[in-house]
C-alpha cells in the first residue's frame, strides 16, 4: 500500500513542480524566497505516512486529484460572498487566493499591501506544505500594526471554487507584524464550493505587549482541502491569543507553530473541530517556550459523527532557559458515531527543571445520563443531544470575547448540526 | 390518572417488577414505601420512560394514554415529572436557560404559546421567591457545584415552573437535612390540589410528616404487599418493613 501511496504523492509532488516551471517567471514577490522554497518542496515533496508528524493524516486522497491554476475570475463570487453574512468592518477578500479589491474594505489604521505574497521571516519551508505555498504563492496580505495602535478587527475572507468543474489549489501568504504595545483582532474566514485546495501560510511577528487574537473559522466546501500552517513569534509580555474553528472540508490541517520568546509571553491555542461523513481534520501545534516565564493554554475539542476523524497532536517544547513555564494541554472528543474516530497525540519535551506542564485527553460518548435528565423535562432528543454538544464545546468557545465573530461561529455551528446525521 | 396494571419489567434478564398494580387518582398524593433492593427506583424510571429497562408484560396508562408507549420528552410534555433521586449535573449547561428550554419544549407539544426570556425571569424569579431560594440559582450551571439539598431544592423549582399533573418524587428526602426537607415539601404541598397528583417514593416516614399521603403502598420484592392510610407508614416505621413482608407472605 505504502507503494502505492508514495507514487501518487510523488507524481502529485511532480504537477506541482511542473506549474511551478510553467509558472515561475510571471509570479510576483520575492524570488530567492520562492525559489528556496521551490527547492526545498523538491527535495522533500509531499509528506507520506512515514513522516511521523503525518502518520495520522495521510494525503493520498489530495495527490489522486489534479489540481490547476486558477484562471477564471467568478461571475458569481458577490452572491457567494453575500451567503457568508459577514460581520460589519475592514475586511480582505480573497478568491481562488487572489486580493479582490472591489469586495474588500481597507482599513485606515493598519498598513495593508496586497498583491504580492508576503513571505515574511517566520516559516520554515523544511515544512512541505509551506514549502509548496513558498513556491507557488501568487498573493497575500502584508499587514502591519505601528507601535502603540489598536487596530480593533479585521476580516480575511477566502473564498475558493474550481474553474467550472477542474480542481484549482492556491497558496495564499499572509504576513502580519503587530509593533509594540498594539492590539489587533485577525478573524479569518474560509469557505467555499466545488473541489479546491487552500494552502494558507500565515506569519505574525508580535513584539512587546502586543497582543495578536487570532479567530479562524474554516467551512471549507465539502469537497475541498484545507491545509494551513501559521508561525508566531510572541516577544516579552506579548500574547498570541487563537481560537480555531473547523468545520468544513473533505480533508483539513491546520498546523501552528508557536514561539515564546520573550519573557511573560503567552500563547492560547485553542481549537474545535466537528466533524461528519467522511470529514477528516487534523490540528497539529508545535509551542515552543524559549523564554523564562512564559505561559501557553491549550483547549482542543472534537465532535466527531459518521465514519469521521479527527486528530491532535500537540507538542509542547521548554527549552533549558525556559524556567517557570506554565503550559497546559487538554484534548476531549466526543464521538457520537461507533464508526468515527480520534487519534490524539500529546508530546512534551522537557528541557528546564522549574516547570510546571500538564495534559490530559478523554473521549468519551455523550453522557445517558444527561440526555435522559433533559429529555425527562420535556427537551426532545435530538434538541437535548444538541445542548450537550453546545456545553461540551463551551470551554473552547467561551475564549472567543469577539461578538460578531463569536456569533457567526455559533450559527455555523448551529448549521453543522442541523445537517449532522446523529 | 395513573393507572398501572399487572406491570412487570427488568433489566437485561432480571426481572425487578413482577406485577405491579397500582392506581393514583387525579388530585391523590400516594406514597410507595419499601426496603433497599425492592423496585421503587426502577419503578419510577420505568414510568419516565428511562432506557435500559426492559417492560416485559402489564399496562401504564396516565390520562388514558399508553406511558410506555411514549418518548420520555412526550411523557414529561403530558404532565409527568420525575424528581430524581440523583440529579444531574450539567457543565457548562446555564440553569434558566435549561429551564425555560425546557419550559417552552413542553409547551410547543402540547401547541401552547413559548414564553419569551422576560416572561419566564418573571416566572422562574417568582418561584425561586416562594420557594425561599437564592436568587443565584437560575445564574448557575445545572446542579454544578451544588449541595445535595441545592440539587433536590433544584429538582422542586423546576417542578414548580414545569407544573406537573403528575410528580413522581424518588427519594428526594435522601440526604436531606430538616431544613431542606420542608422546602421541598412546601414545594410538593404548595402544587396540591384537584388537578395534581403526586407519587412519594421514600424509605423513611419522615418526609411524610411534611407530605402527607392520602394512601400509602408497601413495595417488596417487585409487588405492592400492602396499602393502607397514612398510619401505615407509622406503623412501617414502629415495627420495621421486615414485619410487614413477613405479614404479607
Amino acid at each position: 500500500m505504502n507503494a502505492v501511496s508514495q507514487t501518487s504523492l510523488q507524481a502529485s509532488a511532480q504537477g506541482f513542480l511542473a506549474r511551478y516551471e510553467g509558472l515561475r517567471h510571471r509570479l510576483a514577490g520575492d524570488t530567492a524566497a520562492r525559489e528556496a522554497g521551490a527547492a526545498a518542496f523538491t527535495r522533500h515533496g509531499l509528506p507520506g505516512p512515514r513522516e511521523e508528524a503525518w502518520r495520522y493524516t495521510g494525503l493520498r486522497p489530495l495527490a489522486e486529484i489534479e489540481f490547476h491554476e486558477p484562471v477564471v475570475l467568478l461571475a458569481d463570487a458577490s452572491a457567494q460572498f453575500a451567503a457568508l453574512g459577514l460581520p460589519d468592518g475592514p475586511r480582505l477578500v480573497f478568491i481562488d487566493g487572489r486580493f479582490r479589491a472591489e469586495l474588500s474594505r481597507l482599513p485606515e489604521n493598519i498598513a495593508i499591501t496586497t498583491g504580492a505574497p508576503a513571505f515574511g521571516h517566520l516559516a520554515d519551508n523544511s515544512e512541505n506544505l509551506v514549502a509548496l505555498n513558498t513556491m507557488l504563492a501568487e498573493d497575500g496580505a502584508a499587514i502591519d500594526v505601528a507601535p502603540g495602535v489598536d487596530a480593533g478587527t479585521l476580516l480575511i475572507v477566502s473564498l475558493g471554487a474550481d474553474a467550472h468543474g477542474k480542481p484549482v489549489s492556491f497558496h495564499p501568504r499572509h504576513a502580519i507584524r503587530l509593533g509594540a504595545g498594539a492590539s489587533l483582532t485577525l478573524a479569518e474566514i474560509n469557505a467555499g464550493t466545488g473541489v479546491y485546495f487552500n494552502n494558507p501560510v500565515i506569519t505574525a511577528e508580535i513584539a512587546e505587549d502586543a497582543t495578536l487574537v487570532h479567530l479562524r473559522e474554516q467551512r471549507e466546501a465539502p469537497g475541498a482541502f484545507h491545509l494551513s500552517t501559521v508561525f508566531a513569534e510572541i516577544a516579552a509580555r506579548g500574547t498570541y491569543d487563537s481560537f480555531s474553528l473547523a468545520l468544513g472540508g473533505r480533508l483539513a490541517r491546520v498546523q501552528v507553530h508557536a514561539r515564546l520568546a520573550g519573557e511573560h509571553s503567552m500563547a492560547h491555542l485553542n481549537a474545535a473541530q466537528l466533524l461528519g461523513g467522511s470529514q477528516h481534520a487534523d490540528f497539529t501545534t508545535v509551542v515552543r517556550h524559549d523564554a523564562p516565564a512564559t505561559a501557553s493554554r491549550q483547549t482542543v475539542k472534537n465532535v466527531l459523527t459518521g465514519r469521521s476523524k479527527g486528530v491532535f497532536q500537540g507538542k509542547i517544547e521548554v527549552a533549558r532557559i525556559a524556567q517557570k513555564t506554565d503550559g497546559y494541554q487538554m484534548n476531549q472528543t466526543l464521538l457520537l458515531s461507533r464508526d468515527a474516530e480520534i487519534d490524539s497525540k500529546p508530546q512534551l519535551e522537557i528541557y528546564a527543571d522549574d516547570v510546571k506542564c500538564s495534559h490530559g485527553c478523554t473521549v468519551g460518548e455523550l453522557d445517558a445520563d444527561q440526555l435522559f435528565y433533559l429529555r425527562s423535562r420535556g427537551v426532545p432528543e435530538r434538541e437535548a443531544r444538541n445542548i450537550l454538544v453546545r456545553a461540551f464545546l463551551s470551554e473552547a468557545l467561551d475564549p472567543v470575547t469577539h461578538d460578531a465573530m463569536r456569533a457567526h461561529m455559533e450559527a455555523a455551528i448551529a448549521a453543522w448540526w442541523e445537517e449532522a446525521p446523529t | 390518572m395513573l393507572e398501572i396494571n399487572n406491570l412487570r419489567a427488568g433489566i437485561e434478564d432480571k426481572e425487578i417488577l413482577k406485577g405491579i398494580d397500582l392506581v393514583v387518582p387525579t388530585g391523590e398524593v400516594h406514597a410507595i414505601m419499601g426496603p433497599n433492593g425492592s423496585g421503587k427506583s426502577t419503578l419510577s424510571y420505568v414510568l419516565s420512560g428511562r432506557d435500559g429497562y426492559e417492560v416485559t408484560g402489564g399496562s401504564a396508562t396516565f390520562d388514558g394514554a399508553d406511558l410506555l408507549e411514549m418518548e420520555p420528552e412526550a411523557r414529561a410534555a403530558s404532565g409527568l415529572f420525575l424528581a430524581f433521586q440523583y440529579p444531574v449535573e450539567l457543565p457548562g449547561v446555564n440553569n434558566a436557560n435549561f429551564l425555560r428550554t425546557a419550559l417552552n419544549a413542553q409547551r410547543r407539544a402540547r401547541g401552547e404559546e413559548e414564553l419569551d426570556a422576560v416572561k419566564f425571569l418573571k416566572l422562574a424569579r417568582a418561584e425561586i421567591k416562594r420557594l425561599s431560594m437564592a436568587d443565584d440559582m437560575l445564574k448557575r450551571n445545572v446542579n454544578v457545584g451544588f449541595s445535595g439539598g441545592e440539587k433536590k431544592r433544584n429538582e422542586v423549582l423546576q417542578m414548580a415552573v414545569l407544573r406537573p399533573k403528575l410528580a413522581i418524587l424518588d427519594e428526594t428526602d435522601s440526604g436531606l437535612d430538616i431544613d431542606a426537607l420542608k422546602i421541598v415539601a412546601e414545594g410538593v404541598n404548595a402544587l396540591r390540589g384537584p388537578a395534581f397528583s403526586a407519587l412519594v417514593i421514600t424509605h423513611y416516614q419522615r418526609l411524610l410528616d411534611y407530605i402527607v399521603p392520602d394512601r400509602v403502598h408497601v413495595l417488596a420484592g417487585g409487588r405492592i404487599i400492602r396499602s393502607g392510610g397514612p398510619e401505615l407508614a407509622h406503623e412501617l416505621e414502629a415495627n420495621g418493613y421486615a414485619a410487614v413482608v413477613a405479614e404479607a407472605a
